[in-house]
């Protein structure tokens, strides 16, 4: 009976999987297509070449946009484990006068659609002078509500003894957060660190309006140049997509294991 | 050596401590250019800030009158109906299924999170090919089955459910992600002590599994429905020549906010909408913390 | 006195300082950034005390970071629009009007859709080139299916349609024309087949919409009928965006047609001998008709002082007889002065010349909100084509939104 459910879970895993990963690969086979091939209806590339991906490592600025792209997503994932899973733990574990409104409050501005708040943030970088610069690529998105309320969320399912466990051995309420509480939560930092990666490698509007001389350009600015007017360069599209996926797959890989040992540890502690 | 703070105010002087750069963060960086938006709305806007002449409530009285904005609002809440429960069944059962499974497990998790990081504009030119009316690869397997070809995105009946799926599939990658973390969470021993107790599959998961994973569930009905309440991305990509398009049939509230301060320049009417829109979603969230924080307390 | 001793310092700071640096901006296009950073060479060797930098952005993306920058009245000191933008621009604040010396010449020397340039009477900006209609056509497959010249009426347009269309069960393999509501025909409706009904899209003063008149819903049924009647083609036949150009690029689609700005993209990528017509009229001698529009280089209201007269100098150097000459061959886009349009050469030239004969009679639509006006009649188009709307009611409530639009704007 056991074996009969195995048997099914791979089944319908890897039918999913198909239906997953089909676009995925087209994108991937598209990258290796000539022009002339783009549009003659066949998956599988006649004539598979690298030229694509030669003009565009070679003919573009691509490697300049990623490495812009790479330090902001970087950058920002660091601030916003640390920043959003302190806050957390806050408002997940600590007492204090009104907890609740401060929740609200940072929750709400999730609610509000970036779109809008694109043209306050140019003017305020106008006024200290943070347009075209890395600085102002960078201060949207340092702190983020959506990884507040994640690591929020995670806390909670911490039993609160092992806190006070950490308090009695002479921590500090910081060193309990670091030492105790910090570990436990790998999963969701984890998760919070793949969606904040990912959030900042593939930002679009705020990159494209605070920057304006093309050393500055990050990956789906620069990429967004291969669509003209009467002509849109598919090929090249596809080539600059695949190259873009293979850090966030290392990020997505690298956290994927985070998330398989922080079972072995919640599993001992808990 | 007695401390110089009770228990209490020590704890609230940590959390202030530890609160004070991110509040600061979000003050400056989040709310207060909110509330300019909020201002904006009752100006007409000028590029010369002293020609922006106050309107009063005109952008909202302008609202009851637009046809456009209630096909905005009325798709926007059909994404949502429609994506969130869709996104959370899903994403729980291939979760499921991928915690169940020990071979190719790694492998598994990899093809399943591709969905998620293949870029927007990669993933609407790979399903404009694959659901085209005439050369769609859809179309050939429904022939196969015996299924008239369908119009999918080309349809202004079809073209909303259509989007709603591809943004689902594209969201399972994290959506699966997270709550393989939930379950990952949850302490072994749990499992343990119900199989000592003789508790079966379903017993073990309704018990176990679900209560201990209610934070995270809370968190992503919460994100999911926030995250279609602002549709956008998927929505412009998907049909680019004509946004929101055909007929309208697949606008959002945000695209039609986008439209109207980044291609119309009415900065001050976009501001309304973005008002109507964040109070439509601020009443959502609110009911739901209220309801499914609730079932915390199992 | 002591403001007075402050600004008295300023002027002669400036005077002082000579050096000016002013910002253009445009949309990525390789040869158009590269022939304005030749242009800005010759422009600062000619005038010592000027600076210009370029700055340049993703098409797609143009307008938004434009959009952006006009709202926080940032920005380019010159900037380059859509003719169609201008109105809702002007009316934001963000373009200056232009001195009555540059509108003069506007009026005498350059063609005359550049009226659309106009805003309550006043030029806010001059293209460099322009831009008009024409109907392009696979000559292969007019071969392959017996017809030997490219369609100067519509009902030979038709019956080459119909001939270039094939099925294969309910599939279409290959269409006679690329019907794309989104791409041009939105234009071709509103004026070129209202036109050559007798009709007019709006009113002289832009203040009415017209074409929900009788002379409107014939040509509105006319071109619905290329779908419904003559059965020429599908929308959506060819995916992704601009599918109507890809397709006969792919060489799926007999004609199409499509702007002078499109011949780059169809001469790199057609694999097949192609050609340009005129677009095809009633009957000959009929009225002719023809969609021309531009961009153009306006003055945002950042230019003042010395940055203005450097500004205005710039303006005029990149939309002077020379620079359109070197634009036309480095960027291959149509003169914007008639002199320069009246050369033979070009209008007997068998790519550019139906488009300079086009040039002739075209008329740039006067729209005032060119997103949401386009957005109405894609719509009207549309119902009939997917939603089986009766094309009457439809193309009435397209004129009752557009003139929504109208008033809205006017009022």
């Amino acid at each position: 009976m056991n074996r009969f459910y195995t048997a099914l879970a791979y089944i319908l895993l890897a039918l999913g999987g198909v239906v997953m990963v089909f676009p995925f690969v087209w994108m991937l086979l598209t990258s290796l297509k000539p022009f002339g091939e783009l549009f003659n209806l066949e998956v599988w590339p006649r004539d598979p070449t690298l030229d694509n991906y030669r003009e565009v490592l070679t003919r573009t600025d691509f490697p300049r946009w990623f490495l812009n792209s790479l330090g902001i997503a970087g950058i920002t994932t660091a601030t916003v484990l640390f920043f959003d899973s302190l806050v957390g733990y806050t408002l997940a574990k600590l007492r204090f006068p009104g907890k609740e409104i401060v929740f609200v409050l940072i929750l709400s501005t999730l609610m509000v659609p970036t779109e809008m708040l694109v043209i306050p943030w140019y003017v305020m970088s106008v006024g200290y002078g943070w347009v075209d610069t890395y600085w102002g690529l960078l201060f949207p998105g340092l702190i983020s509500a959506f990884g507040v309320f994640l690591m929020r969320q995670f806390f909670q399912s911490l039993p609160s003894e092992l806190m006070d466990a950490g308090r009695i051995d002479g921590l500090s309420e910081f060193g309990v957060f670091w030492r105790v509480a910090f570990p436990l939560v790998r999963p969701g930092l984890a998760a919070l660190g793949i969606f904040t990666f990912l959030g900042n490698w593939n930002a679009f509007l705020w990159p494209l309006v605070i920057t304006q001389s093309p050393a500055m350009r990050t990956l789906p600015v620069g990429v967004a140049l291969f669509s003209g007017e009467a002509n849109t360069a598919w090929h090249l599209i596809m080539t600059a997509s695949s190259l873009a996926v293979l850090p966030v797959l290392l990020v997505f890989l690298f956290f994927q294991k985070q998330i398989i040992e922080g079972v072995v540890l919640t599993g001992v502690k808990g | 050596m007695k401390p110089r703070f009770s228990l209490a105010t020590r704890e609230a002087l940590w959390a202030l401590a530890f609160l004070a750069i991110p509040l600061v963060f979000f003050l400056f960086i989040r709310i207060y250019p909110a509330f300019q938006a909020l201002w904006l709305s009752l100006f007409e806007w000028n590029a010369d800030p002293a020609k922006r002449h106050y309107v009063g409530l005109e952008h909202y009285s302008r609202m009851l009158t637009d046809a456009t904005l209630g096909k905005a609002l009325r798709n926007t809440v059909l994404y949502t109906v429609i994506g969130v429960p869709l996104q959370l069944a899903l994403g729980l059962i291939l979760a499921l299924l991928l915690q169940s499974v020990t071979r190719l497990r790694d492998l598994f998790r990899a093809i399943y999170f591709t969905p998620y990081i293949t870029p927007a504009v990669a993933v609407a030119w790979v399903f404009s090919w694959m659901l085209s009316p005439n050369f769609g690869i859809v179309n050939e397997v429904l022939g196969l089955l015996g299924i008239p070809a369908q119009k999918f995105l080309t349809s202004p009946a079809q073209a909303l459910p259509t989007v709603t799926a591809i943004v689902v599939w594209q969201n399972l990658g994290f959506q699966v992600v997270l709550f393989l973390a939930g379950l990952e969470s949850i302490p072994r021993t749990y499992y343990e002590a119900a199989r000592i107790d003789g508790a079966g599959g379903w017993a073990t998961f309704r018990h176990i599994t679900l209560p201990l994973l209610n934070p995270v569930m809370v968190f992503s009905a919460v994100i999911a429905t926030i995250g279609f309440l602002q549709l956008f991305t998927q929505v412009v990509n998907l049909n680019f020549t004509d946004q929101g398009g055909p007929v309208g049939s697949t606008l959002t509230l945000a695209l039609y906010i986008y439209q109207l301060a980044f291609a119309r320049f009415q900065l001050g009417y976009a501001a309304a909408v973005t008002v109507l829109l964040f109070g439509l979603i601020l009443i959502i969230t609110l009911v739901q913390l209220r309801i499914l924080s609730r079932r915390v307390e199992y | 006195m002591k403001k007075l001793l402050v600004a008295a310092l300023l002027a002669l700071g400036l005077a002082q300082a000579q050096q000016v640096t002013i910002t253009y901006w445009q949309y990525d296009f390789k040869s158009k950034v590269d022939t304005i950073n030749e242009l800005i060479k010759q422009f600062e060797a000619a005038n010592p005390g000027i600076k210009v930098v370029q700055q340049t952005f993703p098409y797609d993306a143009y307008q938004q970071k434009v959009a952006s920058a006009v709202a926080a009245g940032q920005g380019p000191d010159v900037v380059n629009l859509y003719y169609g933008w201008l109105p809702t621009w002007v009316k934001a604040g963000y373009l200056q009007a232009l001195p009555d010396e540059l509108s003069k010449s506007l009026d005498t020397d350059f063609i005359g859709m550049v009226q659309a340039a106009k805003v309550n009477g006043k030029y806010y900006g001059i293209p460099t080139a322009v831009r008009a209609l024409a109907l392009f056509y696979n000559k292969d497959l007019f071969k392959a299916a017996g017809i030997k010249n490219p369609p100067r009426t519509w009902d030979e347009f038709y019956a080459a349609g119909q001939k270039l269309t094939v099925k294969q069960g309910n599939r279409y393999t290959q269409i006679g024309y690329g019907i794309s509501p989104d791409g041009q025909d939105h234009n071709v409706v509103r004026e070129i087949l209202v036109r050559q009904a007798g009709g007019r899209p709006y009113s002289d003063d832009d203040r009415k919409v017209l074409y929900g008149g009788p002379e409107g819903l014939k040509a509105f049924r006319t071109y619905t009928d290329w779908v419904k009647k003559y059965d020429i083609g599908i929308p959506n036949f060819f995916p992704g965006n601009n599918g109507y150009r890809d397709g006969f690029i792919a060489g799926k689609i007999g004609m199409i047609i499509d702007g002078s700005f499109a011949i780059g993209t169809i001469r790199d990528g057609a694999k097949f001998n192609w050609g340009v017509t005129e677009i095809p009229i009633d009957r000959p001698g009929a009225r002719k008709a023809n969609f021309g529009s531009f961009w153009l280089h306006g003055l945002s209201p950042l230019a003042t002082g010395a940055k203005r007269d450097a500004a205005l100098k710039f303006l005029q150097f990149i939309t002077s007889a020379d620079t359109e000459r070197m634009w036309l061959e480095r960027v291959g886009e149509l003169p914007a002065r008639k002199a320069i349009l009246k050369d033979p050469k070009l209008s007997t030239d068998p790519i550019y010349g139906p488009f300079v004969v086009g040039l002739s009679y075209a008329k740039a639509t006067p729209f005032v909100d060119e997103a949401a006006q386009r957005k109405v009649m894609v719509d009207a188009i549309n119902r009939v084509l997917l939603e089986n709307a009766d094309p009457d009611t439809s193309l009435k409530q397209a004129a009752a939104e557009d003139q929504k639009i109208l008033d809205q704007f006017w009022k």
